[in-house]
C-alpha cells in the first residue's frame, strides 16, 4: 500500500528564556494512505505538535516529513499552504470557521482558493450530506456547536483532501452531538477513501481508528493496531 | 521530493487571484464595516480641513490672477514719503500714456453736522484713477464727478458712525467739502484697513488751501501710469530702476502686486495648511492604532486562511484591499465636506481679504485630498497590516509560541521609514522650508518615542511596585496595564499625542492672540496726538492744561532711514545672501526719538545707555530694541549709517534694551541721546488721558479747530477696533483649530471604542464568575482612568515643551501657560477616556454572557 505520511527522526524544540525545550523527541513512523490514525497522551505530551507538522503547519527542528512524497520540512511557508489547499484538510477542536463567512461560503474557500470555477453546487452537496442544506446562508455565531463542526466537515472534505487531520474533533461538544459528529467523519472518511489522523484524549475514539500512537513527554511510547484496522 | 511538486507546481500555482481577493475582502467586511468606518473617521475631518484650505488657496490664486489689476489699478504705481525731487520730476512726468497723482497722509476729519472728529486716511486724487476696476461708491457716478468740484468721497464705516449722509459737509483741515458720496471700496483695500484708518477721498487741487501739507508732515506721494499702447513693464521698470531707488522711490507693478498678494497668503493659507496637516497626522494615528487592534482580532481568521492554503500575500491583501476600500470612501466623503466648508471660510475670511474670492469647487483641491487621504490610510495602515504576513497557520492550534519580532521584519522598518519621510516630505510641501520641516518631523517622532517609553516605563513600574495589599478592584484595574492583551502602548501614544497636539494649538493661538493685547486699564494714557510741529507744541501744552487733562509724556520725533549697517548696504546684502540681515530693515522709514534717560518700559540688556552725545568728534551711541538687534545679528559696538531727511548720521550701538511693546506709550526700535537730532526735522507726540467721551469729544474739537494738522488716535476707539480683529482673528485660528481638536477627539473616541473588543472577553468571564455590575465598571474605569491620566499627563508636558521652543524660537516671545486650562484639558481627556471606556462595557453589562461569548465566535 502505498505510504502518504512519513516520519523520520523528528524533533521539536523551543528556545524559552535561554531553555531549550524539547516538545518532540526522535519521532518516526509512517501512514498508508486511506488508513486511519489516532495520536493519544496526556496533555503536554506533543500531540498537538506532532499534528501540526505532519499537516505542515509547522517547521521540524530536525529530522524529516513527507507528505504525499513531498518533503515538507524544506518548503516554505507558501509552498507549504499550497500542499495543505491541494492535499490536506481540517478539523479543529474549536471549529476554526471564518467567523466574518456564512456556511456555504466557509466551504467553498478551500476550492476558491484553488482557482475552481462552478464550486457553489459543489459546496452546497457537501452541506447537504452533513445535514445542514438549509443553513448555508448562516453565520458561524448563528450555529449551534454541533452545526459550526459539522460545516467545518464539509470544508475539511471540499477540496477531496488526501488526509485528514483532526485535532480533538469531540472536544467541544457534548455526547450525543459527539457520537454523531465521528459516525460523519468514518462515513465521509469511508466514502472519500481520505486518510484520516486524529488527535484525542477519547480512549473510544480512539479505538474507532485502525492504529493507535501514543505519546509521552515528547516521545513516541506505543505503536499498536486495533480492532478496528482488521476490519480496514 | 521537492523536485515532484516542482513538477506540479504549474498545476497549482494559480498566482494571486485577485477577483478572489476582492470577493474576500468584501465578505470579510461584511460585519466589520461600522468598525472600519470609524477607523477612518478620523481620517474625514483631517482630509476636510486640507481640502476646505486647498480649494480656497486655489480660488485665491485664481481670483488673485484675475483680479490683480485692480488691486493696484494702474499698469504701474510709484510711491515716495517725500516730494519728488526736481531731478526726477521729468521722469516722474514722462511716464504712461495717462497718469493720475495722489497723497496720502493721516488727519483729523470734523463733521460740522453732529460735531464729531476722527483721524482718518486723507487721498487727495488727481487724474482718472483707478484705471483697472472702480471705486465703489454710492451713488455710482460720484466715483468720477467728485474731483471737479469742492467734494468729498468718504467710507461708509465713517459715514454710519457720524450719522452723516450725502449733502452732508465734512471739514479736512482748513477746508469744508461737500460729501458728494459714500465710499464703499477702494482698489487693494481689504475690510479692516477701512475700519482701522476710515478713507476720506478729495481733489487733489484743494490740498494746498487745507493747510495740512507742511514741512515734516507725513505724506506719501503716490503716482499711478496707463499705458494704452502695447508695453514690456518689466523691462520698463528695470531701466528707472535705479533712479528711483537712488531717491528713495518704490515702484509697484501688476506682476508684483500679484506676486505679493498671493506671497503674503500664501503665509495665511501656509499656516491654515499646517493646521489642517496635523489634523490629518491625528487622523493617521487613528488609523495605525485602530487597524493595529483589529489586525489583532483577525489573526485567528488569517491563521484558518493559511491553514486552508491562502498564501502570506494573500491574507496581507485581503486586509489591505479592505483598508484601500473604507479609505477611498473616508476620503471621498472627507473631500465633500471640505468642499461644503469651503462654502463658508471666504466668509470667515472676507476681512482680510483685499478680493472677492468665488466659492469654486476646486477639482484639483479634491484629487489632491483624496490621493491623500487614500495614502495615508495605506501607509499608516501598513504597519499593522504587515505583521499579517508573519501570521503562522499553527495560530488555529494554539497560539503561537515564537512571536515575531520587530526588529527582524525589514518591512516593518521600511514602513517606518516611509511614514517618517511622508511627514517629511508632507510638512516641506505646507512649510515650504525644509529646516522647519525637519524639526517638525523630528519632533513628531521624539514625541512620539517619549509616549512609548512612558507607556513601557508605566507598565514596568506597575508591574515592579504592584499594590498586593489593595482590593481586588484597584489591582484588577492596575494589571490590566501589563498584562497580555494591553493596550497600554497603542492607548498612551495616540492620546497622548492626541493630547499633545491639540494643547500645541491652544498655545500657539494665546501665543499669537497674546501678542497683540494691549493693556489700557488703570491710568494709561488714552489719546494719542502726533504730527505736532515743534513751533505749535507749547501752545498745544497749554491747550490740554486748560481743558485740565494730565500729559503723560510728549515726545520728539524724527524720520530717519537706515542706510548701512557694519557698511552693509541694501545693494551689498541683494548680492549677497549669506548676510543674516533682513532685508526690510532698509527698505522702511524709521521713526527716531532722543532723551537723556529710559522710560519705564526699558531695561538696558546689554552695553551702557549713554544719555547724552559727547563731543561733535566722538561716536554718537545709540541704543537699539533687542529683539530687533539679535534679529539681525546686530551687536554692541557694531556701526550703523542713518539718513536723516538727507544728512547722512554715523552712530554706533552702544546698548540694547527691553522694551515693553504692550505698553500704552510711545516705543521705538531706534533711541537716540539728546545732543545730535535736536534741529533735525521733527514733530511732536503727546499723550494725555481723558475721562470720558464727552471730555474727549470735547478736546478733540478744540485741537483740530486750532491745530487743523494735528492728528488724535483715539486709543478706546482703537482698542475696540483691535478687538474686534482679534475676535475675528481668534476665530479664524479657532474655526482651523477646531478641525485638529475635533479629529483629536475622534482619535479618542475611536482608539477606546476599539479597545473594547480587547477586554470584552474578560468582562464577561469576570461576569460569568460572578462579578457584579460595580465591580466590572470600576475595574474598567480603573483601567481606562489609569491610561488616560498617563497619555495626557505626558501629551501635556510634550506640549509645554514644544510651546516653550514655538514661542521662544518662532515667535520670539515669552511663553506663560496658564494652568487653568491645561487642568481643564487634562480632566476632560482623562473623564472622556473613561467615560468611553465605561460605555464599551455597557454591552457587556446590558447582555447576557452567553450571548457575548457567541456572538465572539
Amino acid at each position: 500500500m502505498e505510504t502518504i505520511l512519513s516520519l523520520e527522526g523528528v524533533s521539536k524544540m523551543y528556545q524559552s528564556a535561554g531553555n531549550t525545550l524539547t516538545v518532540l523527541d526522535h519521532i518516526s513512523f509512517s501512514v498508508d494512505a486511506g488508513s486511519t490514525l489516532a495520536i493519544v497522551g496526556p496533555s503536554g505530551s506533543g500531540k498537538t505538535t506532532l499534528l501540526g507538522l505532519c499537516a505542515g503547519l509547522d517547521r521540524s527542528s530536525s529530522g524529516s516529513i513527507y507528505l504525499h512524497n513531498i518533503r515538507l520540512d524544506e518548503l516554505s511557508e507558501d509552498r507549504r499552504a499550497q500542499v495543505r489547499n491541494l492535499y490536506v484538510g481540517f478539523i479543529f477542536q474549536n471549529f476554526q470557521l471564518l467567523p466574518t463567512l456564512t456556511a456555504l461560503e466557509n466551504v467553498m474557500v478551500p476550492l476558491e482558493l484553488r482557482g475552481e470555477k462552478n464550486i457553489r453546487l459543489r459546496a452546497v452537496d457537501l452541506l447537504n450530506k452533513v445535514g445542514l442544506a438549509d443553513r448555508g446562508h448562516h453565520y458561524p455565531a448563528q450555529l449551534s456547536g454541533g452545526e459550526q463542526q459539522r460545516v467545518s466537515l464539509a470544508r475539511a472534505f471540499s477540496n477531496k483532501p488526501q488526509i485528514l487531520f483532526a485535532d480533538e474533533p469531540t472536544g467541544n461538544l457534548d455526547a450525543e452531538t459527539s457520537e454523531k459528529i465521528v459516525k460523519l467523519i468514518f462515513d465521509l472518511n469511508k466514502e472519500a477513501g481520505t486518510t484520516l489522523i486524529l488527535v484525542t484524549h477519547d480512549h473510544e475514539l480512539a479505538s474507532k481508528t485502525g492504529r493507535i500512537i501514543r505519546l509521552k513527554g515528547g516521545k513516541m511510547v506505543s505503536d499498536e493496531q486495533t480492532i478496528a484496522a482488521q476490519v480496514e | 521530493m521537492e523536485e515532484s511538486f516542482e513538477n506540479n507546481r504549474t498545476i497549482e500555482n494559480k498566482g494571486l487571484q485577485f477577483p478572489w481577493l476582492i470577493k474576500m475582502a468584501w465578505r470579510d467586511s461584511r460585519r466589520n464595516r461600522s468598525r472600519l468606518f470609524l477607523f477612518v473617521s478620523s481620517v474625514i475631518l483631517g482630509i476636510a480641513a486640507l481640502v476646505a484650505i486647498y480649494s480656497l488657496s486655489n480660488n485665491l490664486r485664481q481670483e488673485i490672477d484675475k483680479q490683480a489689476a485692480s488691486l493696484i489699478g494702474a499698469d504701474l504705481e510709484i510711491t515716495s514719503n517725500k516730494p519728488v525731487s526736481p531731478a526726477l520730476k521729468g521722469l516722474i512726468d514722462s511716464l504712461g500714456d495717462r497718469r493720475s497723482e495722489e497723497r496720502r497722509f493721516a488727519s483729523m476729519v470734523y463733521f460740522p453736522k453732529g460735531g464729531g472728529t476722527r483721524l482718518i486716511q486723507v487721498r487727495a486724487l488727481q487724474g482718472e484713477f483707478p484705471y483697472y476696476g472702480d471705486l465703489e461708491t454710492n451713488p455710482v457716478v460720484v466715483a468720477r464727478t467728485f474731483r471737479n468740484e469742492q467734494q468729498a468721497l468718504v467710507d461708509q464705516t465713517l459715514m454710519m458712525q457720524f450719522n452723516a449722509t450725502v449733502g452732508d459737509s465734512i471739514k479736512v483741515g482748513n477746508v469744508t467739502f461737500r460729501i458728494a458720496g459714500i465710499l464703499i471700496s477702494a482698489p487693494g483695500q481689504t475690510g479692516f484697513s477701512a475700519s482701522v484708518a476710515p478713507v476720506v477721498y478729495i481733489p487733489l487741487k484743494f490740498l494746498k488751501q487745507t493747510g495740512l501739507e507742511q514741512k515734516g508732515s507725513n505724506i506719501g506721494y503716490r503716482f499711478y501710469y496707463k499705458y494704452d499702447r502695447p508695453i514690456n513693464i518689466r523691462q520698463l521698470t528695470a531701466g528707472i530702476e535705479p533712479r528711483l531707488e537712488k531717491e528713495g522711490l518704490n515702484y509697484d507693478t501688476v506682476e508684483s502686486q500679484k506676486e505679493d498678494t498671493a506671497r503674503s497668503f500664501s503665509d495665511v493659507t501656509r499656516f491654515l495648511s499646517l493646521v489642517g496637516f496635523i489634523a490629518l497626522l491625528l487622523g493617521c494615528i487613528g488609523v495605525a492604532s485602530a487597524i493595529h487592534i483589529y489586525v489583532r482580532e483577525k489573526i485567528n481568521s488569517i491563521a484558518v486562511l493559511r491553514c486552508l492554503g491562502a498564501k502570506a500575500s494573500q491574507s496581507f491583501l485581503i486586509y489591505l484591499i479592505q483598508i484601500v476600500g473604507i479609505g477611498l470612501v473616508g476620503s471621498v466623503i472627507g473631500a465633500a465636506l471640505g468642499s461644503v466648508i469651503q462654502q463658508f471660510l471666504p466668509v470667515v475670511l472676507k476681512d482680510f481679504l483685499p478680493i472677492k474670492i468665488a466659492n469654486n469647487i476646486s477639482w484639483t483641491a479634491i484629487g489632491t485630498g483624496v490621493l491623500l487621504g487614500l495614502i495615508i490610510s495605506i501607509l499608516f495602515a501598513l504597519l499593522p497590516l504587515v505583521s499579517i504576513r508573519n501570521v503562522s497557520p499553527l495560530n488555529t492550534l494554539r497560539l503561537s509560541l515564537q512571536s515575531t519580532n520587530l526588529f527582524k521584519d525589514p518591512i516593518k522598518w521600511l514602513v517606518y521609514l516611509l511614514i517618517v519621510l511622508f511627514i517629511f516630505i508632507f510638512s516641506s510641501f505646507q512649510l515650504k522650508n525644509w529646516k522647519q520641516s525637519v524639526s517638525f518631523t523630528i519632533g513628531v517622532i521624539v514625541a512620539f518615542l517619549i509616549l512609548a517609553g512612558i507607556a513601557s516605563l508605566l507598565m514596568w513600574l506597575v508591574r515592579r511596585f504592584f499594590p498586593s495589599s489593595w482590593s481586588y478592584l484597584w489591582r484588577q484595574g492596575l494589571a490590566n496595564l501589563y498584562r497580555p492583551n494591553n493596550q497600554t502602548s497603542i492607548l498612551i501614544v495616540s492620546i497622548g499625542l492626541g493630547t499633545a497636539f491639540i494643547c500645541i494649538l491652544f498655545f500657539i493661538q494665546t501665543i499669537l492672540l497674546n501678542r497683540v493685547t494691549l493693556s489700557a486699564g488703570g491710568n494709561q494714557p488714552n489719546i494719542v496726538l502726533f504730527d505736532i510741529q515743534t513751533s505749535q507744541k507749547q501752545d498745544l501744552l497749554e491747550l490740554a492744561q486748560k481743558q485740565g487733562l494730565p500729559l503723560n509724556q510728549t515726545v520728539p520725533i524724527v524720520n530717519m532711514r537706515l542706510e548701512a549697517v557694519n557698511n552693509i548696504t541694501a545693494s551689498t546684502l541683494q548680492k549677497d545672501s549669506s548676510i543674516k540681515i533682513q532685508r526690510w530693515i532698509f527698505g522702511r522709514e524709521y521713526r527716531v526719538t532722543f532723551r537723556d534717560t529710559l522710560s519705564s518700559s526699558e531695561k538696558i540688556t546689554k552695553g551702557k545707555w549713554i544719555g547724552k552725545a559727547g563731543n561733535p568728534s566722538e561716536p554718537v551711541y545709540v541704543s537699539l530694541e533687542e529683539r530687533f538687534a539679535n534679529r539681525n545679528q546686530i551687536e554692541v559696538g557694531d556701526s550703523m549709517i542713518f539718513n536723516v531727511q538727507g544728512t547722512v548720521m554715523p552712530v554706533v550701538v552702544g546698548s540694547l534694551r527691553q522694551v515693553d511693546w504692550n505698553r500704552v506709550q510711545t516705543n521705538f526700535l531706534v533711541l537716540f541721546p539728546t545732543g545730535v537730532l535736536e534741529d533735525a526735522p521733527q514733530f511732536h507726540v503727546l499723550m494725555t488721558r481723558v475721562s470720558s467721551a464727552a471730555v474727549s469729544a470735547r478736546f478733540q474739537q478744540a485741537v483740530v479747530k486750532q491745530f487743523p494738522n494735528v492728528s488724535i488716535i483715539d486709543l478706546s476707539l482703537v482698542l475696540s477696533i483691535l478687538d474686534q480683529i482679534l475676535s475675528k482673528i481668534g476665530f479664524v485660528i479657532r474655526f482651523m483649530a477646531g478641525f485638529s481638536i475635533i479629529t483629536g477627539l475622534v482619535v479618542l473616541i475611536a482608539s477606546v471604542v476599539i479597545s473594547k473588543y480587547q477586554r470584552m472577553q474578560e468582562s464577561v468571564l469576570l461576569r460569568t464568575l460572578g462579578a457584579n455590575r460595580r465591580q466590572i465598571l470600576a475595574i474598567t474605569a480603573l483601567e481606562y482612568f489609569f491610561l488616560g491620566a498617563f497619555a495626557a499627563f505626558t501629551g501635556i508636558l510634550l506640549a509645554l515643551a514644544a510651546g516653550w521652543g514655538l514661542a521662544h524660537y518662532t515667535f520670539d516671545t515669552t511663553f506663560t501657560p496658564q494652568l487653568l486650562p491645561i487642568l481643564v484639558v487634562f480632566i476632560l481627556i482623562c473623564l472622556l477616556t473613561v467615560i468611553i471606556g465605561l460605555m464599551n462595557s455597557r454591552v457587556v453589562l446590558i447582555k447576557s454572557p452567553l450571548e457575548i461569548l457567541r456572538q465572539e465566535v
